[in-house]
């Protein structure tokens, strides 16, 4: 192996790590790090990218107190964090930056679903892996999907699909949507109309409204969707419109008598701020961390809330089992080369606090579920009732809807 | 649709309206004095409702009541209203003397410093504040029900438009205010001590935008974002009603509330563009707003914001030119692949700063809707690659200056018909309407999410390669805008500049000239939009958006808007900055806004003018020790 002289970075690095080597714990992980760059939105979306940085790190440490990536002879990860900008132009340079000056081995993270197209289009161009975690578009793993581009979470198909399962028994015909008016809440509305439609004999859409993203104008949105008399009401909003658009809608009697189905809104970066105002019995995606069981599941929430003081969020859960993946992932390529890391993630198991995920190789999309259930008020703050954990395989894209949209 | 909704929905709307106007009366009243365009009221608004969240709650935990309630949405504005107050005397207050563009700038340094504040105050949560107790419930309506705390919002707006005008016209301080609209160095000449005015005004103005945000506090919850999603549609109403007009914003804010309230009825996506639209042709119609009188600066002579003298390089600057076009042109034998991809960057910002400096510093025509046309240049080139024509990227970068400079023209020619602030609104709608469309129409932009695949031909998809390429290009591009500045073209556009009555008055066609000018400019900026696409590999409307215009101003301003050469200068210096500051940290934003301050304060002309200043002051000692 080549002598060099150790970056910066690794001496800053190895200096935060000194008081760890010092407590000497066996089996520490040693070696050159294994360099992962991530970059998201720390600063405009700092709700969900911050305790999704937490868990990143936590997960990371983890790793490296147990001995690294073994196969590649217990070498350390080290997972370096860059804020994206929020807008496409920044991004794709952040990314050569990570790939050109930090020399990492593949590129992770991102929020916003035009940021993370078109990282993973730089990335097809330069041939490396994009594990792209946040964003829901379906285009990233359908039409736009490429060799080179693998999705975590649960994409707005998926998690469209596994309201319309909750709610079609309901029978509910006169529906309302309302969307933020950005490509998300559009494909979210789409998706819903196909699959009512194809579900529930008689399905009909009374109203839309597409409020302009973070600035709803809840007054007149809830009184159009109200004059439309729907019996059931689609809700794609999140964060700040969410609020204002439930206290309008709670003080003029919106939801009573009506069902209604939500993406999002189960999910505590949404949730929390909804205090004592949580409206009861949505049909919602979520997670109800507090509720979960699972022993592996306990001892991450424990352990979380030991080390930042605070809550896990759903952006938690997504940073650590993405953190499970990739180790997945490095022992299973036990390489760091790029065509090894494709052939190992394109149907990779993974066995993570969640439940097991697999990578489908078929348009790259992980089988990552997301619970549903129904909100509810506890105390002062919403809760979630009468949920259960949908692994994401029950709900990926058709095979023919995949073939026929990535054959370009 | 019956009459009981009818009602209940522009109740809504009038609302909404009222809430509009309180913020908008604010800004509006600012500006009518001041003159400066304060992009920072949007911050002054999200801090009223930050501060309202954090004090109500203690003062209903103390006594809950209605009267507690609105003690602390006054108090929350109060505060707010000192904060107003520390921005004048700390910032402001020092940049009265240099060009007003600049004062904008200082004004955008302290948006992005308070966003970052917040976030690190009270963190990235948002937080709902309480209800106002007693006013939870809804209210019966003809049979529907409405919620009571916005029947008293409907009450705020007429209360604030009351309360203004008995200040405005049964006191003292109201009269200076409404004579130093109509003419501020008059009011300076009778013996007015300016700076209290304009800090009184300042508090006045913050205090107003604080309420507006304290008020919302029951409806919607304290967030970072709070401060963009507000300013543009405050700047609507003031531009609608007519700048430094206090019953023209009311009246715009109903207008708006109302619009908003129906229109979605019968267009559910429309709520991207409305305002804009609206006042699009607000301004096409009555080119100063409903209320707005012809601007009372236009008659007086004051030394124009731009370009003043034109020098030809002397030997050692020519010298000086030449060495930064062989170090630059040296980057990619020297600098590894990335310092490559940055000064790629940098030359595609220069050039479209360059053209924005064309416009603002030779033409007088201040652009806050640049990125239109950079969004158009870089649209028309990834569309034509990636569409059914699949065109190759030379066909492309052929197009993209035709297709955005003739959006320039299709624009410009409305443009040009305003002058001064109106003229930079209409700039920002036609941007926003550029915008909106790339967002909207799905099937051909592919909406928010863009278009990818936007590379180079083959020949050209090294980065080295296409570094030369982008050189050749932009370099170009700005030799021959700089041979135009040199040209009687130029000369005429300047003349146009310091005073289109005298320059009308010995034949100079001074609206064709703008038009051609305003073409040009945007043909340039196109070219580098279509440069960037390539550069990025896709396209998308954030190409298109208004914080991408004011990235471009914030270059001509940091580089001097007084100096030809500067803009080149003050792109290279932002975008070094934000590439060395972003990855330092996530409050990259602070940073960046401290040090655009920094710049303001230090280098009042900016960097190329700091230099001639100092020529200056070599010949001339101590003629400018300014302090207002």
């Amino acid at each position: 192996m080549p002598v060099s002289l150790p970056s910066r970075r690794t001496v800053v690095a190895g200096l935060a790590a000194a008081p760890l080597a010092l407590s000497g714990t066996a089996g520490r992980a040693q070696g050159a790090p294994i360099r992962i760059g991530e970059l998201n939105s720390y600063g405009r979306m700092a709700a969900f990218a911050g305790p999704y940085r937490n868990a990143m790190m936590l997960a990371q440490d983890e790793i490296n107190q147990a001995g690294g990536i073994k196969a590649l002879g217990g070498r350390p990860l080290e997972i370096i964090f860059r804020d994206d900008g929020s807008t496409p132009g920044d991004a794709v340079r952040v990314a050569e930056e990570l790939l050109t000056r930090e020399n990492v081995v593949f590129l992770c993270g991102t929020f916003l679903s035009n940021v993370g197209l078109a990282v993973a289009d730089f990335a097809n161009q330069r041939k490396v892996l994009f594990l792209a975690t946040e964003p829901l578009t379906d285009a990233l793993t359908m039409g736009s999907g490429n060799r080179y581009t693998f999705r975590v979470r649960p994409n707005t198909y998926m998690q469209t699909k596994m309201l319309v399962e909750a709610v079609k028994a309901r029978g509910v015909k006169r529906w309302a949507i309302v969307a933020p008016n950005y490509e998300y809440g559009q494909s979210a509305a789409a998706n819903f109309k196909r699959l009512m439609a194809a579900a529930v004999p008689g399905f009909e859409v009374v109203g839309e409204q597409f409020p302009a993203l973070g600035k709803v104008d809840a007054g007149a949105t809830v009184g159009a969707l109200a004059q439309a008399k729907p019996d059931g009401l689609f809700n794609v909003l999140f964060g700040a419109d969410l609020t204002a658009f439930v206290r309008e809608g709670n003080t003029r009697g919106l939801f009573e008598k009506r069902t209604v189905a939500s993406l999002l809104t189960g999910e505590p970066e949404y949730m929390i701020p909804l205090g004592d105002e949580t409206p009861e019995g949505w049909v919602t995606t979520g997670y109800p961390w507090e509720q979960i069981e699972a022993p592996r599941h306990k001892a991450f929430v424990a352990a979380y809330r030991a080390r930042f003081k605070d809550t896990p969020r759903l952006g938690s859960l997504l940073g650590y089992v993405v953190v499970q993946m990739i180790r997945d992932l490095l022992e299973t390529a036990k390489s760091t080369d790029t065509e090894a890391l494709i052939a190992a993630l394109e149907g990779l198991q993974s066995d993570t606090i969640a439940g097991p995920v697999t990578m489908r190789a078929l348009d790259h999309q992980s089988t990552l579920g997301a619970w549903v259930g129904e909100t509810a008020l506890d105390g002062r703050k919403g809760t979630m009732v009468k949920y259960t954990y949908e692994d994401g395989a029950k709900y990926l894209h058709p095979e023919a809807e995949v073939k026929a949209a990535r054959r370009g | 649709m019956d009459l009981s909704f009818l009602v209940l929905q522009s109740l809504s709307g009038f609302a909404s309206a009222s809430s509009l106007f309180v913020i908008a009366s604010g800004l509006t009243l600012v500006f009518g004095v001041t003159r400066i365009v304060n992009f920072a009221h949007g911050s002054f608004y999200m801090l009223g409702a930050y501060l309202a969240v954090t004090i109500v709650p203690r003062l209903l935990d103390l006594s809950y009541s209605p009267w507690t309630f609105f003690l602390g949405v006054l108090l929350a504005a109060l505060l707010v209203g000192l904060i107003g107050v520390a921005v004048e005397m700390l910032l402001l207050r020092r940049i009265y003397r240099v060009p007003e563009l600049f004062q904008l700038l200082a004004t955008f340094g302290v948006v992005l410093i308070v966003e970052d504040v917040v976030l690190k105050i009270w963190g990235p949560v948002d937080i709902a504040g309480p209800r106002a107790p007693s006013l939870r419930h809804g209210v019966e309506i003809l049979g529907q029900r409405f919620p009571a705390y916005e029947l008293v919002l409907i009450g705020v707006g007429p209360l604030v438009l009351a309360l203004l005008w008995l200040v405005m016209h049964r006191t003292r301080f109201g009269v200076l205010i409404r004579a130093a609209t109509q003419d501020r160095e008059m009011v300076g000449a009778l013996g007015v001590n300016q700076a209290r005015l304009f800090t009184l005004t300042l508090f006045l103005g913050a205090s107003l935008a604080g309420l507006g945000g304290a008020l919302q506090i029951p409806r919607i919850p304290a967030n970072s974002h709070m401060d963009l999603s507000i300013i543009t549609d405050a700047f609507v109403v003031t531009v609608v009603g007519g700048m430094g007009s206090v019953p023209g914003a009311f009246l715009a804010a109903l207008l708006i509330g109302q619009l908003q309230a129906f229109g979605i009825l019968i267009l559910p996506k429309v709520t991207l563009v409305l305002v804009f639209a609206l006042m699009a042709v607000v301004l096409v119609v009555k080119p100063w707003g409903l209320l707005g009188r012809p601007d009372s600066g236009s008659g007086r002579v004051v030394l124009p914001e731009g370009i003043l003298t034109l020098r030809r390089f002397r030997p050692p600057e020519a010298a000086l030119a030449l060495l930064a076009v062989a170090a630059l042109l040296a980057v990619p034998l020297l600098g590894d692949p990335y310092t490559t991809k940055v000064a790629t960057e940098i030359l595609i910002f220069a050039l479209a700063a360059f053209s924005l400096q064309f416009l603002v510093g030779v033409g007088g025509l201040v652009s806050f809707g640049h990125a239109a046309y950079f969004g158009l240049g870089a649209y028309a080139a990834g569309l034509l690659v990636t569409g059914p024509l699949k065109a190759p990227m030379e066909l492309a970068l052929l197009a993209a200056p035709l297709v955005a400079g003739a959006g320039a023209a299709l624009f410009g020619f409305f443009i040009v018909r305003l002058s001064g602030i109106y003229l930079a609104m209409l700039t920002l709608a036609f941007a926003q309407i550029v915008y909106a469309i790339g967002f909207q129409w799905v099937e051909v932009t592919g909406g928010d999410n863009g278009v990818v695949g936007v590379w180079p031909s083959a020949w050209a998809s090294g980065r080295t390669v296409y570094f030369y390429l982008v050189a050749a290009l932009t370099l170009s591009g700005i030799v021959l805008l700089r041979r135009v500045i040199y040209a009687p073209f130029g000369y005429t556009l300047r003349a146009a500049r310091d005073s289109a009555t005298r320059a009308g008055a010995i034949g100079l066609d001074v609206r064709t000239h703008r038009w051609l000018g305003f073409t040009l400019a945007g043909a340039a900026a196109g070219l580098a939009g279509g440069l960037y696409a390539f550069q990025k590999g896709s396209i998308d409307p954030t190409l298109a958006a208004i914080p991408l215009s004011i990235d471009f101003l914030v270059m001509v301003l940091v580089g001097g808007i007084q100096t030809v050469m500067g803009p080149l200068l003050g792109a290279a210096f932002f975008h070094t900055l934000k590439d060395v500051v972003m990855p330092l940290t996530e409050f990259w934003r602070l940073l960046l806004g401290l040090a655009i301050i920094a710049t303001v304060l230090v280098f009042p002309r900016g960097l190329a003018g700091a230099a001639d200043t100092l020529r200056g002051r070599a010949r001339a000692p101590a003629t400018a020790a300014a302090s207002a």
